[in-house]
């Protein structure tokens, strides 16, 4: 079966976030999206640990231990970067001034709930950083994951059987397989990847889909 | 004359007591004041509720704290990362106490007890585990969670420079949680790099005004560390 490459999934989300947008990569697939960003948009990221403004990582040895991103790892900023404690920059989550996050998922269901923090094991550790905050934060918030688990089963559900991270906050879904909007109506393919049918894409996704054409009519 | 200035990390710590409420500044290890808590080691205060981002990270700082069990309780967001393993034994050993809240929340309730704030409704973590048995209320159609304040007796933080008024600057993201826990605590400790002179710092450019700071303790910048990669926030 054919599938987006992480780099192309990357390129695609980095496709759909505007000039002059402030965005939230999260940790993990997320991250990528940053190499992707068109150089002809200036698009200022923003790390919850306290950082607007952040650029690529620096060269090796330049490594500052004061200066890293969510994923704790060394990061730059760029001219015009501020720096803020964290009342303030999960102010900026909260307050609705991020336009756009990009998270990975466990799950995620068709009218848009998120689980992506915890797996419900017994014997697992929790652990929820600022995911909360950015599900119900941010504008816009999309998500990056692969469509189906290793097993094989669809990551896009009915209903979340994982612990939530927010209720109907997701605005769109990138996979590997296809681009998909939460609507009123109902899961709404933009778009599938070359050689996939859409009747394909319901039957391994398992869960009703709205095809592109009567998703462009809706508009 | 005023002067909050302390001689040594031991003096700054020595009536920390057992069972008290403890903020310690940091994101994973920048800004993690790490020859305070060394100090609170060699203290020896236990039964400590501890406040962080994290819970430790490697052998150093914070994690050694609860490697000398000397935790009974920890309020953060993300405990599990590759390299919290002294927090991982203890969790699975049931000899400490988890409460989890979102970073945002944590950030949030260290800022209302700082601004003397009885609660506050917030959407974030609305119909998850996290906001299980708390009060809940519908704004403007939102859903909102009621959090309480987390004040502390003490709170240990790292800045850049300070003065002996107890004004503060940082430096990049190690301030993270400086400012709030500042405020919310009754005694604050701040080490700093460098302790400057009354007048050095650029009204302009103090980030935490001494009056939430209790004492300063000078700790020059020892080796250059690097970020450890792959931990998650």
């Amino acid at each position: 079966m054919n599938r987006y490459t992480r780099e192309q999934m990357a390129t695609r989300v980095a496709r759909d976030i505007p000039n002059g947008a402030y965005v939230n990569l999260g940790i993990g697939l997320p991250t990528l999206v940053a190499n992707h960003l068109p150089k002809d948009r200036e698009i200022i990221l923003h790390t919850e640990n306290g950082l607007l403004g952040m650029g690529p990582a620096p060269e090796p040895g330049a490594e500052d231990a004061d200066l890293i991103n969510a994923g704790k790892q060394p990061v730059t900023a760029l001219a015009g970067a501020s720096f803020f404690h964290h009342a303030d920059s999960f102010g900026m989550m909260r307050g609705g001034h991020l336009d756009f996050c990009v998270l990975g998922a466990f799950q995620v269901s068709i009218t848009g709930d998120l689980a992506n923090w915890h797996t419900g094991a017994k014997d697992a550790i929790p652990a929820v950083g600022g995911a909360m905050d950015l599900a119900i934060g941010a504008k816009n918030v999309y998500v990056m994951m692969e469509h189906l688990t290793k097993k094989g089963e669809s990551k896009i559900v009915a209903q979340c059987t994982y612990p939530l991270t927010g209720i109907g906050c997701v605005s769109r879904i990138f996979t590997d397989l296809a681009v998909l909007d939460v609507t009123p109506q109902g899961l709404a393919v933009v778009e599938i990847v070359e050689g996939l049918s859409f009747d394909e894409l319901q039957r391994l996704s398992g869960v009703p889909l709205i095809p592109q054409r009567s998703a462009r009519a809706a508009d | 004359m005023i002067n909050k200035i302390v001689a040594s990390v031991g003096a700054a710590v020595a009536d920390i007591h057992d069972g008290a409420t403890v903020m310690i500044g940091g994101f994973g290890t920048a800004g993690m004041p790490s020859e305070l808590i060394d100090a609170l080691i060699e203290q020896g205060a236990k039964h400590l509720t501890i406040v962080n981002n994290n819970a430790g990270n490697g052998d150093m700082g914070l994690a050694l704290l609860l490697k000398h069990k000397r935790v009974r309780k920890i309020i953060c967001s993300f405990p599990r990362q590759t390299d919290s393993w002294h927090f991982d034994a203890l969790y699975k050993a049931g000899e400490i106490e988890l409460e989890l809240v979102p970073q945002g929340n944590l950030a949030e309730r260290i800022r209302a007890a700082g601004a003397g704030i009885g609660a506050f409704y917030t959407p974030t973590g609305y119909g998850t585990l996290l906001a299980q048995g708390k009060e809940t209320r519908e704004i403007d159609g939102r859903h909102h969670v009621l959090e309480y304040p987390i004040r502390a007796d003490f709170a240990l933080i790292k800045a850049l420079r300070g003065d002996r008024w107890g004004n503060l600057v940082y430096r990049k993201t190690a301030r993270n949680f400086g400012p709030i826990m500042a405020s919310a605590a009754a005694c604050t400790i701040a080490q700093v790099r460098e302790v400057v002179n009354l007048g050095d710092l650029d009204p302009e450019d103090v980030v935490t005004p001494g009056i939430f700071v209790k004492r300063v303790v000078e700790v020059p910048a020892a080796v250059k560390l690097v970020a450890q990669p792959g931990a998650a926030a």
